[in-house]
C-alpha cells in the first residue's frame, strides 16, 4: 500500500517536473526569437526617448555636447540630480510655441477633414466598382505613394508658384491681372498634406467598406429607407473603424510635418515640427528641442496611441 | 448587389484627377525648354542631359540604394521575428512593452524619431567611442527601426490569416520548431515578406527628415539632395528626375497589377 502511494506521488511529481521543464524550454525558445528585435527596439527606440526626456531637463551651454549634465557628483560622493524646468517654462511662456501648437492643430485638423471627405468618396466609389476595376483603381491610388514624397510636394510647388501653371492659365484667360500668391501659406500646406496622405485615408476605409455585408443596405431599402439615409445610418457607422484608422494615419504625420510646410508654407507658416527643427539646427538649443519633443509626445502622440489601443481592445472583445 | 452610382463615378473622377494632374504636369514640363514651370516654350531634353551629368546626384542615388537595400533586409529579419513573437507566443514576459515599442515608430513624428536617435548616437560616441562619425551606418540603423514596425504589421496580418493546423501537423509528425518555421511557415508568409521588403525599401528611399538628422558629410542621400535643391527654388532637373521615377514605378505597379488580375482569374 505504502509503496503504491509513494510511486503514484513521485510519478505525479515527475510529470509536473516534466511540464515545468517543457515550459522552460518553450520560454527559452521564445526568448531566442524575441531577443534580437527586443534588444534592437530597446537600444534604438526606448533608450533614445529616455535620453530625450533626460536632456529636456538640462540647460543649453556652449560646448560639446551643447547641454549640461543633470547628474553631478557632489562633495560627499552623493549623486546629485539637477532637474531644470526652464525649458518647459519657456515653452509655456513664449507665445511662439503656443501659436505653433495651435497652428499645427488647425492645419493638421483641417487637412485630415478634407482628406476624410475626398478619401471616403473615393473609397466608396472603388468599393462599388467591378472586381477587375477595383484592383486597377486601388493600384492607381497606391502608385503615387511609391513615387517620391518630395516629388509629390514639388509637383504642387511648381503648380502653385507665381510663375506656375495655375497662375499662367488664369492670366491667359484674363480672370486675374496679376499672379495670385497661392504658395507660401497654410492653404498650400493643407493641399500638400491632403495630396500626400490621401492613400492612407482611402485604404483603411476601403477595407472596411469592402468587407461590409450588403444585406443590411438591402434590408434598409426594403423597409423604405432612402439611399441617402441608408448611407448615413448604415454605411458610415459600419465603416467607423476604417474612418478612425484613416484619420489617425493622416493626422499624426500631419501634426509633426516638417517637409511640407518648409517647401509649400513659406517662412511664415508655423508648425511644431518646424519649430523643433529650427531649435535644433538653427538655434542649436538641444534641450529646448527635446522639451518640445516631449510636449508633442504628451499632447498628441500618447493620447492617440492610448485611444487606438482602447479601440483595438473594444474590437477584440466585440469579436469574442 | 454592387452598382456604380452616378455620384460614385463623379467622386472617383474628381479624386483621380486630383491625384494625377500634378504628376502629369510634372512630366509634361520636364520636356520644356524654359526654366519657368508654367509656360511652354518648346520641346527639349536638356534637363535630362543635365541630370545625367550631375555627379553628386548619381553618388546620392547609389548611397540611397545601398541604405535602402540594407534597411529592407534588416527590417524584414527583425520585423518577422517580432511578428512571430507577437502572434504565436501569447503573453510572454515584457510583451506589453514590446508591443508598445514595435507600434510606436508608426505614430511617432519623424522629427522626434530623428532627434531621439541622433542624441543617442551622440551619447554613445562620448561613452564608448562608437559610432565615430555619422553616415550610412547611422541612417541605416534609424531606418531599420522605423521600417521593422511596418514589416511586423504586414507579417502579423499574414500570420494571423493562415491555417495554423499546417504547423501543428508538421510538429506532430516530429519536425523540430526550427524546421517547421523554415519548411512550413516561411514559404506561407513569403509574399508578405516580399511586400514588407519592398515597403521598407521604399520608406528608406523616401525619407528625408530622419536622414537629415543622422547623416554626415559624405553620406548625402537622394532625398537630402532633392530637398536642398527644392529649398533653393524650382528647377526642371527635378521634373526630369520625377519623370524617370514615375516611369520606373509605373512599370513595377503595372506588372504587380497584371499578376494580381491573373491570380484572381478575372
Amino acid at each position: 500500500m505504502m509503496n503504491v502511494n509513494f510511486f503514484s506521488v513521485s510519478w505525479q511529481q515527475g510529470q509536473e517536473k516534466l511540464q515545468t521543464l517543457y515550459r522552460k524550454t518553450k520560454q527559452a525558445q521564445h526568448w531566442t526569437v524575441v531577443l534580437a528585435p527586443y534588444a534592437w527596439l530597446f537600444l534604438f527606440f526606448l533608450v533614445p526617448f529616455i535620453l530625450i526626456a533626460k536632456i529636456s531637463f538640462s540647460s543649453a551651454q556652449i560646448g560639446i555636447p551643447p547641454f549640461s549634465s543633470i547628474f553631478e557628483w557632489s562633495d560627499h560622493h552623493l549623486l546629485q540630480l539637477r532637474f531644470n524646468f526652464t525649458n518647459y517654462v519657456v515653452l509655456l511662456q513664449d507665445s511662439f510655441y503656443g501659436e505653433a501648437f495651435a497652428s499645427s492643430l488647425k492645419i493638421a485638423g483641417s487637412s485630415t477633414f478634407f482628406c476624410l471627405i475626398l478619401g471616403y468618396m473615393m473609397a466608396y466609389g472603388i468599393s462599388r466598382a467591378g472586381e477587375k476595376w477595383r484592383i486597377i483603381l486601388l493600384l492607381l491610388v497606391v502608385l503615387p505613394f511609391w513615387t517620391s514624397f518630395l516629388i509629390r510636394v514639388y509637383a504642387w510647388m511648381s503648380l502653385l508658384s507665381t510663375q506656375g501653371f495655375i497662375n499662367a492659365l488664369l492670366l491667359k484667360c484674363g480672370l486675374i491681372s496679376a499672379p495670385l500668391q497661392l504658395l507660401d501659406n497654410s492653404f498650400a500646406v493643407c493641399i500638400g498634406i491632403v495630396y500626400c496622405y490621401l492613400p492612407f485615408m482611402i485604404l483603411p476605409i476601403y477595407s472596411t467598406l469592402e468587407k461590409m455585408d450588403q444585406v443590411y443596405i438591402e434590408a434598409a431599402f426594403d423597409l423604405g429607407c432612402t439611399p441617402w439615409r441608408a448611407f448615413w445610418k448604415i454605411t458610415v457607422p459600419l465603416s467607423k473603424p476604417g474612418i478612425i484608422a484613416g484619420c489617425v494615419l493622416v493626422f499624426i504625420p500631419a501634426i509633426g510635418e516638417f517637409v511640407i510646410p518648409e517647401i509649400l508654407g513659406g517662412p511664415d507658416t508655423l508648425m511644431i515640427g518646424r519649430a523643433l527643427w529650427w531649435e535644433f539646427f538653427n538655434n542649436r538649443d538641444w534641450p529646448l528641442a527635446c522639451a518640445l519633443a516631449v510636449a508633442i509626445v504628451l499632447i498628441f502622440v500618447a493620447p492617440i496611441m492610448y485611444f487606438q489601443r482602447k479601440q483595438i481592445q473594444a474590437l477584440e472583445e466585440g469579436r469574442e | 448587389m454592387r452598382r456604380t452610382s452616378y455620384c460614385g463615378t463623379v467622386a472617383l473622377i474628381t479624386g483621380y484627377v486630383f491625384l494625377y494632374l500634378p504628376i502629369v504636369f510634372l512630366i509634361f514640363f520636364s520636356f520644356n525648354e524654359s526654366r519657368l514651370p508654367g509656360i511652354w516654350s518648346g520641346f527639349s531634353t536638356k534637363w535630362y542631359h543635365r541630370l545625367f551629368e550631375n555627379e553628386d546626384l548619381i553618388a546620392a542615388v547609389l548611397t540611397s540604394f545601398q541604405i535602402a537595400a540594407m534597411t529592407a533586409t534588416g527590417a524584414v529579419i527583425l520585423g518577422t521575428l517580432a511578428a512571430v513573437a507577437m502572434v504565436r507566443f501569447g503573453s510572454f514576459r515584457g510583451r506589453t512593452l514590446f508591443s508598445g515599442m514595435i507600434s510606436a515608430p508608426l505614430v511617432m513624428p519623424e522629427v522626434i524619431t530623428g532627434l531621439a536617435l541622433l542624441l543617442m548616437f551622440v551619447s554613445f560616441e562620448r561613452l564608448i567611442g562608437w559610432p565615430s562619425e555619422r553616415g550610412m551606418m547611422t541612417v541605416t540603423i534609424a531606418h531599420i527601426t522605423l521600417a521593422m514596425a511596418y514589416v511586423c504589421l504586414i507579417v502579423q496580418a499574414r500570420l494571423q490569416d493562415f491555417d495554423q493546423s499546417l504547423e501543428e501537423a508538421a510538429q506532430d509528425l516530429g519536425a523540430r520548431p526550427l524546421k517547421v518555421f523554415f519548411r512550413i511557415t516561411l514559404p506561407l508568409i513569403a509574399p508578405s515578406l516580399l511586400a514588407g521588403w519592398l515597403l521598407a525599401f521604399a520608406l528608406s528611399l523616401d525619407d528625408v527628415v530622419i536622414a537629415s538628422f543622422l547623416s554626415g558629410p559624405g553620406a548625402t542621400t537622394l532625398p537630402i539632395l532633392i530637398f536642398s535643391s527644392l529649398r533653393l527654388g524650382i528647377t526642371p532637373e527635378i521634373n526630369a528626375l520625377a519623370t524617370i521615377i514615375v516611369g520606373i514605378v509605373s512599370v513595377g505597379v503595372t506588372i504587380a497589377g497584371v499578376i494580381m488580375v491573373r491570380k484572381k482569374g478575372i
